[in-house]
């Protein structure tokens, strides 16, 4: 078997394009299937304790009556330099080498809940209670992802269970990782293409060249923490 | 020939702000026997009262701090009021809380022992309880704050199978470290002077209790050489604890200034954290001072006014100081400019939950300025009581202030949240001031709570001398 892994380093990252996103949520339905993220139902949602992934977050622009929709999906950024891994006691959240992602083992987590204080972007997800998944709803759980169990920290892997299948692929077949190989659930599913994934390290990738836009913004790049998700300022009214 | 002064338009003289020396406990000399007799009474007896609370605070605990922890545990936190972004809640606030209590026993008894302050002496014992305990209840948080509290020893290094030490670059880490240290060693600092009293007991009891104390007298005879060496280790205990305890609330502080969160990241806080401990720390021994001299026998002469009015100074001095660093905490934060700090600032002062942060200004700034510049009412036992409470009430305030309500306001507005406490959570709240209070109930008839040794040793030392007409204080040095 060729050893691919060495060719080109691995860095995964994501561009977001304000301007195709028209904020229809697939990208979080889809997350939680893929991811097996439990509903939390109406209440829960209403008290701040929905669990999304990703998440699309509404802004408003102008003034009113003159206002415009504008759509932010946010994920976990991982961060080159995250604020939620220095912080945890028991290194439940850690950066993979590999992949240079963020992290998190469910088994090594105690819950004190502070790299979700941390982070600076909200990403982080507590589970609340055990996951209420009654028949014939465990059909849909999908068996590459843990299911959490109450009082551990979650957040968005970059779908790193197809990152690894990717991987897998490409050495069965005997041939280097290709972009466009790994395609995370939100990115699979967003209908106007407004999400595109890749790797950052190479500069051919579609999402290297994406990210080189003039449009290309960082969530918060003040603080430092190397975001690895793109965004592209929107500036049409449709989405933008 | 009397000097006038003029206060207030009233004429005031000299003599009026006279005090007789014989109301001062280091002049006002009983005998040894009586006074050991009298503190044995104050361990032996139990009204009907104490009964009362004892079963009342016993049953708190098990109900509201045990019973709701349990049902925590065993549901989820979802019982809790917590939500993103607020993930600490009360439980982050009154641990908080109870650290800086625990500060007052080393403030009293340690910093006070070395700068030789003589009116330390009756009540470094109850201080140094303070400390043993509010620790007690206030490390019981970081484990009922946990997500999964049955793993909490992920935390702890200790070679495992999984070759994984815990996160030493993590604050909740260092902060493991900190408070069992702290605990360690003030439970140490408690026992040293305990020593001589409970040979004192040992000797004047019979029955479990004469065995039980033989045992911890640790065959205490006080010949010189028992004597010189406890004072030698009480003296390095002493000032050894004194950095233990600025490690331990700037390791706390550190917890939120470590962090990226706007006006939690601000360099000011590890000391701004212990001045705030300390003013409710001190506040907290004088509320207890005041409920163990109205409950406990005999103890009205062993605390006295003077007391009350030299603690009620030092509660001024560190109110200056608390709202010196706010200040400071504030100002800069607002100066700096960045736009989450100012809009959390903004909020803070003007948000729904301003009433806290005005709560928090009136009980630390203006209550305290305003009363205990007044000798009448710091030597007014009850009025210092609930000057004292209020200044708690406080410093809980401005820890829910920094910590869910500084959450709730961060750098986007989409995720602003508003946190409300909910029973349960309240519950045990309740419950760690049941334990803590139930703890020292039970002390207070086990140990005595006025070190004798000390006192005796204090009125030894102070004598009244003649000289000319005026009859003059003096101290002779022991060390």
């Amino acid at each position: 078997m060729a050893d691919v892994s060495k060719e080109i380093a691995e860095k995964w990252g994501l561009v977001v394009d304000q301007d195709r996103c028209t904020g229809c949520n697939a990208c979080v339905v889809a997350c939680s299937m893929e991811n097996n993220v439990p509903f939390q139902g109406e209440d829960n949602v209403a008290f701040g304790r929905g669990t999304y992934w990703i998440y699309n977050k509404r802004v408003w622009e102008g003034e009113y009556p003159e206002v415009a929709p504008a759509f932010q999906p946010v994920m976990c950024q991982q961060c080159g330099s995250a604020p939620c891994e220095p912080v945890c006691p028991t290194f439940a959240s850690v950066h993979s080498e590999e992949e240079q992602i963020n992290l998190m083992v469910y088994n090594r987590c105690i819950g004190t809940r502070y790299c979700a204080n941390n982070c600076p972007y909200h990403a982080r997800q507590f589970n609340w209670q055990d996951p209420d998944i009654p028949e014939p709803m465990n059909s849909y759980l999908n068996p590459d992802v843990t299911v959490r169990r109450r009082g551990v920290m979650e957040k968005c892997t970059f779908c790193v269970q197809r990152i690894v299948g990717g991987r897998q692929t490409a050495a069965d077949e005997n041939r280097p990782l290709r972009d466009g190989d790994v395609t995370p659930a939100c990115v699979a599913a967003c209908p106007s293409g407004a999400l595109v994934f890749g790797n950052l390290s190479d500069p051919d990738s579609r999402v290297s060249q994406m990210a080189a836009n003039e449009r290309q913004y960082k969530l918060m790049d003040e603080l430092g923490t190397k975001p690895k998700v793109t965004y592209l300022k929107g500036g049409g009214r449709n989405g933008g | 020939m009397a000097a006038e002064t003029k206060i207030f338009g009233k004429t005031q003289t000299a003599e009026q702000e006279y005090e007789d020396p014989k109301e001062q406990l280091m002049f006002d000399p009983r005998p040894r026997e009586e006074m050991n007799r009298m503190v044995m009474e104050m361990m032996t007896t139990t009204t009907k009262k104490f009964w009362l609370f004892f079963f009342g605070l016993g049953g708190g605990v098990v109900v509201l701090l045990f019973g709701a922890w349990g049902y925590m545990i065993s549901t989820g936190m979802w019982v809790t009021g917590l939500h993103r972004p607020i993930y600490w809640g009360v439980f982050i606030v009154t641990f908080v809380f109870w650290i800086g209590i625990s500060h007052a026993g080393t403030f009293v008894s340690a910093i006070l022992r070395v700068f030789k302050s003589e009116f330390r002496r009756p009540f470094t014992r109850a201080a140094e309880l303070m400390t043993t305990f509010g620790l007690a209840a206030g490390a019981l948080y970081p484990l009922i704050h946990l997500g999964r509290v049955w793993v909490f020893y992920f935390m702890v290094p200790y070679p495992n199978a999984r070759w994984l030490w815990p996160n030493f670059r993590s604050p909740l880490v260092w902060d493991l470290l900190a408070i069992t240290t702290y605990l360690l060693s003030s439970t140490i600092y408690l026992f040293l002077p305990l020593v001589p009293d409970l040979a004192m007991a040992r000797d004047r009891t019979t029955g479990i209790r004469h065995a039980a104390y033989k045992v911890l007298a640790l065959g205490w005879r006080g010949t010189e050489a028992e004597w010189f060496r406890l004072k030698k280790a009480i003296q390095i205990f002493a000032f050894a604890i004194i950095p233990v305890m600025f490690s331990v609330h700037t390791i706390v502080s550190w917890d939120f200034a470590v962090s990226q969160v706007a006006g939690w990241h601000s360099t000011i806080f590890g000391p701004y954290f212990i001045i705030g401990a300390i003013l409710s720390g001190v506040s907290a021994v004088v509320t207890i001072l005041y409920i163990l001299r109205s409950t406990l026998k005999h103890m009205d002469y062993f605390l006295r006014p003077e007391h009350f009015d030299a603690l009620g100074k030092l509660i001024l001095v560190f109110s200056f100081a608390w709202a010196y660093f706010f200040f400071n905490d504030y100002l800069l934060g607002w100066y700096g400019g960045e736009a989450a700090v100012r809009q959390l600032l903004t909020a803070h002062a003007s948000g729904p939950a301003a009433w806290i942060w005005y709560t928090m200004l009136i009980c630390n700034i203006v209550v305290p300025w305003l009363t205990l510049w007044n000798r009448k009412i710091r030597r007014t036992p009850w009025l210092m009581f609930i000057i004292t409470l209020i200044i708690n009430v406080g410093m809980y305030a401005e820890r829910f202030t920094i910590i869910p309500l500084t959450l709730g306001h961060q750098r986007t507005p989409f995720d602003w949240g508003v946190y409300t406490p909910q029973p349960i959570e309240l519950s045990i709240v309740l419950g760690t001031f049941c334990l803590f209070t139930f703890l020292y109930l039970i002390m207070s008839r086990l140990i005595p709570l006025v070190p004798v040794w000390e006192v005796q040793e204090g009125q030894v030392a102070h004598t009244l001398r003649k000289v000319g007409k005026a009859k003059v204080p003096t101290v002779t040095d022991l060390e």
